[in-house]
């Protein structure tokens, strides 16, 4: 723990955003870098008719908080600036400045399909453009867990998620960034159902697994807000606010709840 | 004194050369806090810690009083270790230890020097002093060359009056009217330069310690929970645990009870009591056996 208090600015704060730090051997060697990490985490859950995308609002560097209400969550492909008619929802975890800049070139770029076709992308086909924007940068990586939310044309709930060079699936839930690896055994469980059996179904082996169902709107709601809750409270860089997107066939609804603040 | 073992030095350093990292420690993250401040009624002395002949002055001065406090969050990296730990330490009776750094260290080192330092008390008869204890904790840390990252705030009174010291894990050590450490040091702080004074009541030193824990709380990522305060006067010690609370957890908004049956069980065996002699050596006790001797 020597390092929680060293002369040498590097070595302070929880972790790194890239895996090689500082070495603290006779010499030193000085680099820049081009990569931070920012904190935060993001979910994203489909449903049957509906897509709930969410983020906390909590910008970090280190043990400092640069912001309590930078959001992570972007209305894409909108015809204008405001997006107010957005289909289309990008969430971008870990360095935020990456975040942005693939936030506004994937946006231009679903304005430019707009102008040259004369309609919106669809979910699938703004999901694979994505992938080759990030691919595009396969040696100078956009440093970031993306994940997008919409509708497809079933009129079925879908979301993609994304490593940061473009590997992409399209998943029924996926949570993202700091807080990533402990709301998503979460989500396993209480999403999907995993290591439920049904009570009384059989002996050993031959016990059926619980019946895999859709969850409605609510009962996703209420999950979000407790996974977040429960990682504002065992995470550093995780809470503020909770900012939610609620995507249907009638467009997105905004929904901005508090976390914890310490 | 007792040493460490370094037994499995050289296959560590190996295995350290061959790219093995070092486990992680549990960090106290942490905003510590203290400060010493006159105790009340008439005020005519600043931060100098009043000499008991001062008390001969015809004024009713009450003399100057010490206090700690901190924060309650432990961390591992950025996974939050601990929500609501306890980083007031023992010393003697009207000496206490705020400590920050390496939770372990903290906890070893202020043990170590506590128990030093009631032996030494009690080879000389007199009540230990907190410069006594500064310094064993200073040489004791020099020694280790801040291998032992152990970061303290000293505070206390004893005969010479009140004391408030710093000690960091590589030995130096301060000695002011007011101080903080650890990774929410500059938030707490900022507070001490803008609001304290010499002249404080109890009540308005515990308020000031408790917003400079605060700041860190809630601006410093290391530190979190609850607020912990020890008030030292001559009279008594007052460890005023989680005095504040203002992070208490927000009810789930469902219930996660499982229906019973959900998790498979794919093997089932039952052992009586009376048959656990087969798999293990019993040996019945009486109930009221001799009971191990200790001080009450």
């Amino acid at each position: 723990m020597a390092a929680m208090f060293s002369q040498n600015p590097l070595m302070n704060g929880p972790h790194y955003a890239t895996t090689d730090a500082p070495k603290t051997n006779n010499y030193r060697e000085h680099r820049f870098y081009p990569y931070t990490d920012n904190g935060g985490t993001t979910l994203a859950i489909s449903g049957a008719d509906f897509t709930v995308m969410a983020g906390d609002t909590r910008h970090t560097a280190g043990y400092s908080i640069n912001s309590r209400t930078e959001p992570k969550l972007f209305k894409i492909g909108g015809t204008t600036a405001d997006q107010h008619d957005a289909t289309i929802v990008l969430s971008v975890c870990g360095f935020a400045a990456d975040g942005n800049a693939l936030r506004d070139q994937l946006d231009t770029i679903c304005k430019i399909y707009r102008y040259r076709h004369g309609k919106a992308m669809t979910a699938n086909a703004c999901a694979k453009r994505l992938s080759t924007i990030l691919y595009g940068k396969r040696f100078f990586p956009y440093y970031v867990h993306a994940m997008l939310g919409g509708i497809d044309e079933e009129g079925k709930g879908v979301v993609y998620s994304y490593d940061p060079v473009g590997s992409y699936e399209r998943e029924t839930c996926r949570a993202g960034g700091a807080g990533g690896s402990l709301i998503m055994p979460f989500l396993d469980n209480q999403v999907n159902f995993k290591n439920q059996y049904a009570p009384g179904s059989g002996v050993g082996h031959d016990l059926q697994e619980r019946e895999r169902r859709p969850l409605l709107l609510n009962e996703v709601e209420t999950l979000v807000k407790d996974a977040f809750d429960g990682a504002a409270e065992r995470h550093i860089e995780v809470g503020d606010a909770l900012q939610m997107f609620i995507l249907t066939k009638d467009g997105i609804e905004e929904k901005i709840l508090p976390l914890k603040k310490d | 004194m007792p040493g460490f073992d370094f037994s499995n030095y050289n296959r560590n350093a190996a295995l350290h050369a061959q790219g093995m990292p070092l486990p992680k420690a549990t960090s106290t993250g942490t905003t510590i806090v203290g400060c010493i401040f006159d105790g009340g009624v008439v005020v005519r002395f600043s931060a100098i810690p009043l000499r008991p002949s001062m008390n001969l002055f015809p004024h009713p001065i009450k003399p100057p009083l010490s206090m700690i406090a901190a924060d309650t969050r432990a961390t591992s990296g950025p996974i939050v270790a601990d929500k609501n730990c306890e980083k007031l330490h023992y010393i003697a009776p009207q000496i206490w230890c705020a400590g920050a750094g390496t939770a372990a260290d903290t906890e070893f080192t202020t043990a170590l020097i506590s128990s030093q330092l009631e032996l030494h008390a009690m080879s000389t008869g007199r009540k230990p002093r907190v410069v006594t204890c500064m310094t064993m904790l200073k040489q004791h840390l020099f020694r280790y060359q801040g291998h032992i990252g152990a970061y303290l705030v000293v505070a206390g009174v004893d005969p010479t009056g009140t004391h408030l010291f710093t000690v960091h894990a590589h030995g130096s050590t301060d000695k002011l009217p007011y101080v903080t450490m650890g990774s929410g040091s500059l938030a707490a702080m900022s507070v001490f330069e803008s609001k304290w004074k010499a002249e404080l009541t109890q009540e308005e030193a515990v308020e000031l310690a408790s917003e400079a824990i605060l700041a860190g709380i809630w601006n410093d990522l290391g530190s979190g929970s609850n607020v912990d305060v020890a008030v030292i006067t001559p009279e008594k010690t007052t460890l005023k645990r989680n005095l504040i609370k203002p992070n208490e957890k927000v009810p789930k908004q469902q219930s996660y009870k499982f229906a019973r049956g959900t998790t498979a069980v794919l093997n089932e065996k039952i052992i009586k009591k009376s048959e656990i002699g087969r798999y293990v050596s019993v040996q019945e006790v009486p109930l009221e056996s001799d009971k191990m001797e200790v001080d009450s």
